[in-house]
């Protein structure tokens, strides 16, 4: 018998484990194509991603500075691999929880600490916060912040690409709670309809905020594209090689044939949405679970292991990227605010626009 | 000189910098293959191909999006929406991305494109296919918003439109595209932001843009019968508006009616008459009266929609009470 409505519609009322990771792949770095001397420097780039925003989450706590703060903890091996795989050149577009593929595209800890602070010397000039992080120069296109709504900007930077024969992908990466939107669903359709240059990606964290994905999503995420006749897949997000595996395949096909890919990266924050999150909708042993399997800890583990370099040489990088990141908080400190009369700066290209008053 | 129809224009326009920029391309529904919805793209397909003139699903949001993107990353898109009626699906992408991101990135992108289509009521299409916008757009910083209300205009500030690096907002109307003008042969723009002085008059100033600056003519000749030269003030550009034009009209003819094809709460109306209150409050001698929408959705029922359309006869009507006439 059909179920009634007064049992609800949306399931309430268990807690869920959110996501199911695949099992990360047995490829050594060298067969992946990564050298030796590639590792330590993977490994600060994921580091410093954790580092910065475990400082932030505190400068954010003293008061230091306001608005949103949505940490990536526990994801960065996604943007680590998204940056060490893809082109300088190739272009990455981000939702809100951003802080981690700009620093792994090389945006400085200076410019991103000054960005949470809202000063002038911040990656968008303290003009967008946490949430919107930009920097074009590194083809990176934010930062943004409303779900799901610059998944058509994602395949509009392909289509320019493809449009100028230029030779560069899009990557354009969202949550598991943007799949539920229907600007998705037109992009998808159009994005294959026109065969467009960009590996869709969603990183499947388990939660649409408090939402679990079983709770906010029917059937699996990656399933979404074959309604659309697109390639897509699954890839194990906690686990560096297993990104760049997985992401290489993907990277070369999309190029080769200027169609899109949706990739689904399993992948787990630590942290709340945002940092007023108490986190009531999982339970600590499914936390401590995915801890366990830290993406960070594992590529350090991995490095010491293969004898790559050893622990001192990597508890050295970890002591200069802390120095990095407390210098930041200098940096932004002492840095200035806007000046008042840029209130008025970037709204339009115009430059003798005359503002209503 | 010779004489052409609101669609050609805006099609020359569009044409002409295509040639010169092979950064502009053309996307939205059935404006290729079908040759434009309202025959504004017609055989453009053939000179520019599918690389430039591309059919889009019914998906505004998608397109605008797309387009945004695009805008971002080197290209200079024209956006057409059927109508702008249409465009509320996709607005996010206008709204948030288009006119924000410049702003939110410290002046790191730009989104040099243009968003055009028919704005407004168009006949009895029922109360989804009849709502103007201008002020809705006007209202949010970052954009631009034209609506001219004749060819010359139309083909002179599209070009204007095209060849600017901020995002415009370009409104066109279902039934003025047959609309016909003179039209020079050779190369000119109109400036964004300047209005024109399309009747000169000393007894009433009259502001009237797009659709309703031909309701306003309307009014204006039977004004003149009766002895009142009314002067029309077509804006052109809604933002920014050449508020300056009207304070110099309103200090010569001392009396004002808007005519605006909006729905009276917060319309341009209603911001064209606070300008005129603040910046010219000592030369009023009569309180500045509008005709617009009444603050209902269109009704589908011929009387009624008649009855809701702004009319030369209300026009007249305010003309009458702001020179004491009645």
């Amino acid at each position: 018998m059909a179920k009634k409505a007064d049992e609800g519609f949306t399931p309430t009322g268990m807690v869920y484990k959110s996501t199911t990771l695949p099992k990360p792949t047995q490829k050594k770095h060298k067969s992946l194509g990564i050298k030796d001397e590639q590792l330590p420097d993977i490994f600060r780039n994921m580091y410093l991603q954790r580092r910065f925003e475990e400082r932030a989450a505190q400068m954010y706590q003293k008061g230091k500075f306001g608005g949103f703060l949505h940490l990536y903890i526990g994801q960065e091996a996604v943007s680590a691999a998204t940056v060490h795989v893809l082109n300088d050149d190739d272009d990455i577009i981000s939702a809100y929880r951003v802080h981690g593929m700009a620093l792994a595209r090389g945006t400085s800890p200076d410019a991103c600490m000054a960005e949470l602070f809202g000063k002038k010397t911040g990656c968008s000039r303290g003009k967008g916060g946490s949430m919107h992080f930009f920097d074009v120069e590194r083809h990176f296109w934010g930062g943004h912040a409303i779900v799901g709504a610059h998944i058509p900007l994602g395949a509009g930077l392909a289509m320019a690409n493809k449009y100028q024969n230029n030779g560069r992908i899009a990557i354009c990466f969202f949550g598991d709670g943007a799949v539920d939107q229907g600007s998705l669903n037109e992009t998808f359709n159009m994005a294959q309809l026109w065969k467009l240059p960009v590996i869709f990606v969603v990183e499947n964290n388990g939660y649409s905020m408090g939402t679990a994905v079983e709770r906010h999503s029917a059937g699996q995420l990656h399933k979404r594209g074959e309604a659309y006749g697109m390639k897509n897949g699954v890839a194990n997000g906690m686990d560096f090689f297993s990104m760049v595996d997985t992401l290489t395949d993907i990277a070369k096909e999309v190029r080769e044939t200027n169609e899109p890919y949706f990739l689904e990266v399993k992948t787990y924050r630590y942290r709340g949405h945002s940092m007023s999150d108490p986190g009531n909708y999982r339970t600590k042993e499914e936390l401590e679970e995915f801890k366990s399997f830290d993406p960070i800890e594992r590529l350090k583990s991995y490095i010491i292991e293969e004898k790559v370099a050893s622990e001192d040489e990597l508890n050295a990088i970890v002591e200069e990227v802390e120095q990095q990141v407390l210098d930041s908080i200098e940096f932004a400190e002492n840095s200035d605010l806007p000046d008042e009369s840029e209130l008025y700066d970037h709204v339009y290209v115009q430059k003798d626009f005359p503002f209503h008053t | 000189m010779p004489v052409k129809q609101f669609r050609e224009a805006i099609r020359e326009a569009m044409v002409e910098e295509m040639r010169k920029d092979e950064s502009i391309i053309i996307m939205g529904e059935e404006v290729a293959e079908y040759n434009g919805a309202y025959k504004v793209t017609q055989g453009m397909l053939d000179e520019f191909g599918g690389k430039r003139i591309i059919d889009t699903p019914i998906s505004e949001l998608g397109f605008a999006g797309i387009g945004a993107g695009a805008a971002m990353n080197g290209l200079r898109p024209i956006i057409e929406f059927m109508t702008f009626n249409f465009a509320l699906v996709g607005i996010d992408q206008i709204l948030n991305n288009a006119a924000k991101i410049r702003y939110m990135s410290g002046g790191q992108i730009s989104f040099p494109m243009v968003f055009r289509g028919p704005n407004a009521s168009a006949g009895q299409l029922g109360a989804t296919h009849s709502v103007a916008f201008e002020s809705l757009y006007g209202h949010f910083p970052g954009l631009k918003v034209m609506y001219p209300s004749e060819p010359y205009d139309a083909k002179g500030l599209l070009k204007t439109a095209i060849r600017d690096n901020d995002p415009v907002i370009f409104l066109e109307s279902e039934q003025m595209y047959a609309m016909k003008q003179e039209m020079p042969d050779e190369e000119y723009t109109i400036p964004l932001g300047v209005g024109k002085i399309k009747r000169e008059g000393k007894d009433v100033t009259i502001v009237a843009h797009g659709k309703m600056y031909h309701v306003a003519k309307q009014a204006a000749e039977q004004l003149a019968k009766d002895g009142v030269e009314a002067e029309i003030i077509d804006p052109r550009t809604m933002k920014p508006f050449d508020f300056k034009m009207v304070i110099e009209s309103v200090k010569k003819t001392n009396r004002c009616v808007i005519v605006d094809e909006s729905h009276p709460f917060a319309g341009m109306a209603s911001e064209i008459g606070f300008i005129i209150q603040r910046d010219a409050f000592d030369y009023l001698d009569a309180p500045v009266l509008r005709v617009c929408l009444p603050d209902v959705p269109a009704p589908f029922a011929k009387n009624l929609f008649e009855k809701w359309l702004p009319s030369p006869k209300e026009i007249i009507d305010a003309v009458n009470a702001v020179t004491y006439r009645n």
